[in-house]
């Protein structure tokens, strides 16, 4: 079936479902958006065991989520794997950190004799929350930035700045949209929160809050947004692979792709609506992530086709406009897609058993009872 | 061109992968196979209605989380370290390699992080089948993703199923079948899987040996033996035929490493087994003394279990530094030789390209093209040794031996011995008598650390023993590393160090707690 597709459009379909993986990803970092309140939204020691049992029971999904868009950019993109992740050096290895010292927190938490003490999990619970969306948020801010690295005759990185990444914090931009998925990510915690926790105190707290965090994730996603549309982008020649400044790339991409526009806008009033129902209205509270939650899926999924569909460089050098990365000439040959291709038809029944699965796990809302009963706890 | 660089560099980098491997795989042992033996003792449960099997299952899922837990952190690093410290190689192989990495996570992550929710929080929220059922998929999933991860590595050892592309300059897969299905890869899997599942019944005896000696939870701790004593006899049978076909495909793909492991320097004909030795050190390749102060061999076995002939040929370290012309034996300097030949063609054909030479270019092309007679004898002739074009030295192309011989032979002592364990234990608890045997279950207790002092020596065989190859032949660790300050990649080996050592300590205490609560508070 996929042996006849045109490499081109390969090409494009895995750039699709990277995309796809990035939106749910940034959907999914509501567990570590969830980790930054602790000590917020709970006042007390059983209030903050029900939010870390709450989100303990999904933190893997983001993990694998993690773990897999990284696998699959790596199986379709590799060039831009081996660019990023060896050039980026520091800023890679601060995100690595951060989830390194999130996956034992939930387990070691709340066990005796856990040698870093209880506060020390909930410590590196914040780090990853903040540490890892934010820099997230700056490595996906310079898909449209650019950063300064050159590729050698036989496609070996060299970067040109010796703090390997740490420069792209230098960026207003990069920061705006660091700070976004930082803010976003505590609003979508504050949202699963309202949708999975049975406890009035809780939801009163988590009311007040998602205005608190809402307003500023907007204020610094327009701030990226519309810098972005109104700057020069990295266009790419289809016939020659030259890569040139282009004024306003990025808008003409969004008008000359009008699904694309249309879909985001979509996406931006789904995410919108999810967080303005559920600090209006105080009926049927759990509805809020769904709406939030599609929408940002939605919002990043055409972010990303925008970075790299409609011949632009998704991954831009800034210091040698040549080296940039395209879907084009940064992916995995045209066997090695279509070998991926069909491994792709297996991601729906993955979506229905994790639905399944899901679904199963919450009928019940974790309440103060649950808290007090013999089940696994973190 | 891939340029060289300097030595620190390489050395730190594979000091860090190392460092991050052999943490993760203290870790990965215990949950692929404690996890089977979860999932046997809760289908016991739902069988029998028994609620004391329920109360096993608890426990052991209990030290199976906090076990699980530090895995995944470990995991997640050698994934983002083939990017940041090999991101050479990233892109000459990703080609092939990222497509398991990529399967892994689709077919096995998802399936082992989405039940294992239900595994531990499901008891009173889905049926016992249901629950049954996802403890199962849990234990499938973990030994999946063994499965994608080992192929991987397992073509890195013996790469197949692949062309060069000049163009790209980078190898490209052109036959997943023969990736997937190659021997080394599959034999690889069940070797390591198997090693992992003996790790955790050994895990599981000592422990149930120190309630035994406590006195305390007796029935526990017998049903709990009883359950690993089998898995565990079984495993270790198949670990040691595995090892069999383990040292075949060495021999067959990797001379220098089956050298390194016995040790041996001057090739022969039916060659002998070192089953003991101790060897010289500081021993100078082409030396004509025995590199050993003594050993203990069995004659023709070496021969036999390396080509299935009690007369073949083994080839030595010297042969293969210095070539051996009766047995058709390149020396490593025409190897070399041959090998910046195939560099210095790669770029001339890209200068070519890059200068808009067309005749050139293709004229050179089809140096590449493997339908021209004069590419099927380059790529024969030059590129088969492309990666040797790298190396300076010839002695470059041998492993470090004492590493590798040593952590064989304890590696291959030790699987031997965990057979004979797992009878005894077996014997002992069929004839219910086990808790009385004192000196037998001290024994288990000091077998607990040799399951994974076995499992690492395996992996230094595995690794150190490939050196100086990251994928054999094409790819040396100088030419894979990533270009960035041997300073950084200093900094971050002792920042992990000191990360996986606080976590190790962590896991180590906590998990010790855990046993001595034993499976009424543990289990909860």
């Amino acid at each position: 079936m996929f042996e006849i597709f045109s490499f081109e459009l390969l090409q494009q379909y895995w750039w699709l479902i990277v995309s796809i993986l990035a939106g749910l990803l940034v959907f999914l970092l509501f567990v570590q958006g969830g980790q930054t309140l602790l000590y917020t939204i709970a006042k007390d020691e059983t209030e903050r065991s029900m939010l870390v049992n709450s989100l303990g029971r999904k933190w893997e999904f983001t993990f694998t989520t993690l773990v897999v868009f990284g696998g699959a950019f790596f199986a379709s993109f590799p060039l831009f794997y081996a660019s990023s992740f060896g050039g980026a050096y520091w800023l890679w290895t601060i995100i690595l950190f951060s989830f390194i010292i999130q996956a034992v927190s939930y387990e070691y938490r709340s066990k005796p004799n856990n040698f870093l003490g209880k506060r020390t999990y909930e410590v590196f619970l914040f780090i990853n929350g903040l540490v890892g969306t934010f820099a997230l948020g700056v490595v996906v801010a310079t898909f449209f930035t650019g950063n300064g690295f050159y590729l050698t005759q036989m496609n070996s990185v060299r970067w040109d700045n010796s703090l390997r990444g740490i420069e792209s914090l230098f960026c207003v931009r990069n920061l705006s949209l660091g700070a976004a998925i930082f803010f976003l990510s505590r609003t979508l915690g504050i949202l699963y929160f309202m949708n999975n926790i049975q406890d009035d105190p809780i939801l009163k707290r988590s009311r007040k809050h998602l205005l608190i965090n809402a307003v500023p994730f907007v204020v610094f996603f327009l701030v990226f947004l519309v810098w972005t549309l109104l700057s020069s982008g990295f266009a790419v020649d289809p016939h020659s692979g030259t890569v040139f400044m282009e004024k306003y790339k990025y808008l003409n991409n969004f008008i000359e792709m009008p699904i694309v526009a249309v879909f985001f806008v979509v996406g931006v009033l789904m995410t919108l609506w999810g967080m303005t129902r559920n600090m209006v209205c105080s009926a049927k509270p759990e509805k809020g992530i769904w709406w939030s939650g599609i929408g940002v899926i939605l919002v990043v999924v055409m972010l990303f086709l925008v970075a790299g569909y409609n011949n632009t460089a998704f991954y831009p050098s800034v210091s040698n406009l040549q080296s940039s990365l395209t879907i084009y000439n940064s992916s995995s040959s045209k066997y090695t897609l279509v070998v991926m291709s069909y491994v792709s038809l297996l991601v729906p029944f993955v979506f229905a058993y994790i639905w399944f699965a899901w679904k199963a796990l919450n009928r019940k809302k974790i309440d103060r009872a649950e808290m007090e009963g013999d089940e696994h706890m973190y | 061109m891939i340029e060289q660089v300097d030595l620190s560099l390489v050395n730190w980098s594979r000091a860090q992968f190392a460092l991050t491997a052999m943490y993760h795989w203290i870790f990965v042992p215990l949950t692929l196979g404690l996890s089977f033996m979860i999932a046997m003792m809760e289908t016991k449960y739902v069988k029998s209605g028994n609620e004391e099997w329920k109360r096993i299952t608890k426990f052991w899922m209990k030290l199976f989380g906090i076990n699980f837990a530090i895995g995944v952190a470990t995991g997640i690093i050698l994934e983002f370290e083939f990017g940041t410290n090999w991101s050479n190689y990233s892109w000459f192989v990703g080609d092939i390699f990222g497509a398991p990495l990529a399967i892994e996570g689709i077919m096995a992550f998802f399936l082992e992080s989405t039940f294992i929710a239900v595994m531990f929080f499901g008891w009173n929220k889905v049926s016992k089948k249901f629950h049954l059922v996802s403890t199962w998929l849990v234990a499938f999933g973990a030994s999946l993703s063994a499965l994608w991860i080992l192929i991987a590595n397992g073509w890195m050892q013996y790469p197949a199923g692949m062309h060069f592309n000049p163009d790209t300059a980078r190898n490209e897969m052109i036959s997943f079948l023969d990736v997937f299905l190659s021997p080394l890869a599959i034999n690889k899997f069940l070797h390591t899987i198997f090693s992992a599942y003996t790790i955790s019944a050994i895990f599981i005896i000592g422990v149930s040996a120190w309630f035994l000696i406590k006195k305390r939870e007796i029935m526990f701790a017998k049903k709990s033996m009883l359950v690993a004593g089998i898995f565990g006899l079984v495993s270790s049978m198949y670990l040691v035929a595995t090892g069999d076909g383990s040292a075949y495909n060495v021999a067959q793909h990797q001379p220098a490493k089956l050298a390194a492991m016995e040790g041996m320097y001057h090739g022969q004909e039916r060659a002998g087994l070192v089953v003991l030795g101790v060897l010289k050190p500081g021993y100078e390749i082409g030396s004509e003394e025995s590199p050993y102060y003594f050993k203990f061999e069995i004659p023709q076995l070496l021969s036999f279990l390396g080509y299935r002939n009690v007369d073949a040929f083994v080839p030595g370290i010297n042969d293969l530094v210095e070539g051996n012309e009766q047995y058709q034996l390149l020396s490593a300097d025409e190897k070399i030789m041959r090998g910046k030949v195939a560099i210095a063609t790669l770029k001339e054909y890209k200068d070519a390209k890059e200068s808009g030479d067309v005749l050139l270019t293709d004229s050179l092309r089809e140096y590449f093209d493997e339908n021209t007679p004069q590419g099927k004898e380059f790529l024969d002739e030059y590129f088969s040794y492309f990666g040797y074009g790298f190396l300076n030295d010839p002695k470059d192309i041998i492993p470090n031996v004492p590493m590798t011989f040593y952590s064989f032979h304890i590696m291959v002592g030790l699987g031997f011995y965990f057979v004979l364990f797992f009878m005894i234990i077996l014997f002992f608890t069929w004839k219910n008598v086990i808790d009385r045997k004192k000196l037998i279950l001290r024994l288990a207790i000091l077998t607990m650390p040799l399951g994974f002092i076995a499992s690492q020596a395996g992996w230094i065989v595995s690794e150190v023993g490939r050196q100086p190859w990251v994928v054999q032949d094409y790819l040396p660790t100088i030419a894979a590393v990533t270009h960035i300050d041997a300073s950084a990649v200093q900094l971050t080996f002792f920042l992990f160090a000191a990360l996986f050592t606080a976590l190790l300590i962590a896991e180590v205490t906590i998990m010790i707690k855990q046993i001595k609560k034993g499976p009424n508070e543990g289990g909860q």
